[in-house]
């Protein structure tokens, strides 16, 4: 860390830090703007313009019914980020209830939702995700349940633990002994501590959804194939990639890799910003 | 009796009690050390007589009444370490507004600099640290003080300080002490009777 502190000069971690989350929300916003006011005409099916290879026209090529691939991509980025953000946001609701409300209640309900987690998590997420996305039939719905029912463990147990280790710290049992509520200690001493690491928990879980969701959708198991989603595009590009159109895979695929680490840099960098132990750096 | 401890039974597990039994009083205007091996349950009975811990037997009277549960406990604790004691993520001024706002004088005699209120505790030393402890534990309805070890964790000089400080306060206001400690020395130069954990069972 502080060997590549020195080799850029004049700014200090906290202040790169803060200037690669920048970089990496702006990115991903554009991406998310610009693909949800996309106008579908952009990618929409020209025969006459199928596999050509990329050029200044077509920056990333176009497909076998002569689609656009870059604005496919866009907006297919943008369609995950959609189902991303939402599955994030559910299941780190799912996870912010259960993980407080067991370290809170304790005894046999702590066991159930750790049972419940162990059992989450014993299980490979993929195939959990095509049972739930399947049973509801598919579609962004399903999958974007799916993801929400199978991503929650891993931060029920972190604001579990949290919790736990909170509740029994001197300076918590200090404030009860000093006549404060059991309201006062949650939203003053208790909430403020946990709610960095439920911002990096649902920042963390935003590339897995992402993963996840094209996963599925990739096997068949999500999004309709009209939709264009990266999913999709990776899926047909499968079919061509063997004929030598090497562009409909690679761009897809770079685009969602980019965007899955961009999420991971702005959580790495987060995490660093809001632990008190590394803050300082 | 101020403070009185009535056969207290206590154990971490069903099957091992490490207090079976313990009768305990402090009176009026006494300044107690316990002494006693490492391990031994010093400060768990501690923590029994300051509440934070309930026996599985017995009860603990302050005054001839049970400690209240709700409001602001008369008996205080201070602990051996004062950076786990106070929130990292609060200034220091807001750790002591928790328990009171005392005035400049007060601050002046605990020897805390009035620039030290605006800091967070990772930008304290320990011995800084513990004075706020000591400040916050001397809150105008605190009428006992447990010290669990409190200048263990520090250097000889800031020990003595510390203790002095913490005595004048004591005398002033008639506010009871219990001390744990291992040093007999300590004991000896600041209370006025010594308790050797096992003759208490």
């Amino acid at each position: 860390m502080s060997k590549r502190a020195l080799t850029f000069t004049g700014l200090n971690a906290r202040s790169r830090m803060i200037i690669y989350i920048s970089v990496a929300v702006v990115y991903l916003a554009c991406v998310f703007v610009w693909g949800t006011l996309l106008d579908p005409s952009a990618y929409a099916v020209r025969f006459a313009d199928k596999f050509i290879p990329p050029s200044a026209g077509h920056i990333f090529g176009t497909d076998f019914m002569g689609r656009d691939m870059f604005f496919r991509c866009v907006r297919g980025l943008s369609n995950s980020l959609v189902i991303g953000l939402a599955a994030s946001l559910i299941s780190s609701v799912i996870a912010l209830v259960f993980g407080i409300s067991s370290a809170v209640i304790g005894g046999k309900f702590d066991k159930a939702v750790l049972m419940c987690v162990d059992c989450c998590m014993g299980l490979p997420h993929l195939v959990l995700l095509i049972l739930i996305s399947f049973m509801l039939g598919r579609g962004a719905k399903g999958v974007m349940l799916g993801v929400a029912f199978t991503h929650w463990p891993e931060l029920t147990r972190l604001v579990r633990a949290e919790v736990l280790q909170l509740r029994s710290s001197q300076y918590v049992r200090a404030s009860y002994k000093m006549g404060k509520s059991r309201m006062y200690v949650a939203m003053r001493h208790i909430f403020p501590h946990v709610i960095p690491v439920y911002l990096v928990g649902i920042v963390l879980l935003f590339p897995h959804a992402i993963m996840h969701e094209s996963a599925v959708t990739f096997l068949g198991f999500g999004l309709p194939a009209e939709t264009p989603a990266i999913g999709v595009i990776l899926s047909e590009a499968m079919r061509h990639i063997a004929t030598g159109k090497w562009w409909l895979a690679l761009f897809p695929g770079l685009m969602l890799i980019a965007a899955v680490l961009l999420f991971d840099v702005i959580g790495e960098n987060l995490k660093r910003l809001l632990n008190p132990s590394s803050a300082q750096e | 009796m101020l403070l009185e401890a009535k056969n207290i039974k206590f154990g971490y597990n069903k099957s091992r009690l490490i207090l079976n039994g313990v009768n305990f009083g402090i009176d009026y205007g006494e300044r107690v050390a316990l002494i006693g091996p490492s391990g031994c349950g010093k400060s768990t009975l501690s923590q029994i007589l300051a509440g934070y811990l309930k026996p599985q037997a017995g009860e603990v009277l302050f005054d001839s009444k049970p400690l209240p549960r709700k409001e602001f406990c008369p008996v205080q604790m201070v602990y051996q370490h004062p950076e786990k004691a106070v929130n990292p993520r609060w200034k220091l001024r807001s750790t002591l507004a928790e328990a009171w706002t005392p005035d400049a004088e007060f601050l002046d005699d605990m020897g805390i600099a009035p620039e030290w209120l605006d800091r967070y505790p990772a930008e304290l030393s320990g011995g800084e640290m513990q004075r706020f402890c000591v400040a916050r534990a001397l809150a105008p309805q605190t009428k006992f003080i447990i010290a669990d070890e409190m200048s263990t964790m520090l250097d000889v000089i800031t020990q003595a300080q510390i203790w002095e400080l913490m005595l004048r306060q004591i005398q002033q206001r008639n506010i009871g002490l219990l001390a744990v400690t291992h040093s007999m020395e300590l004991a000896e130069r600041v209370c006025t009777r010594i308790v050797r954990f096992e003759e208490l069972t």
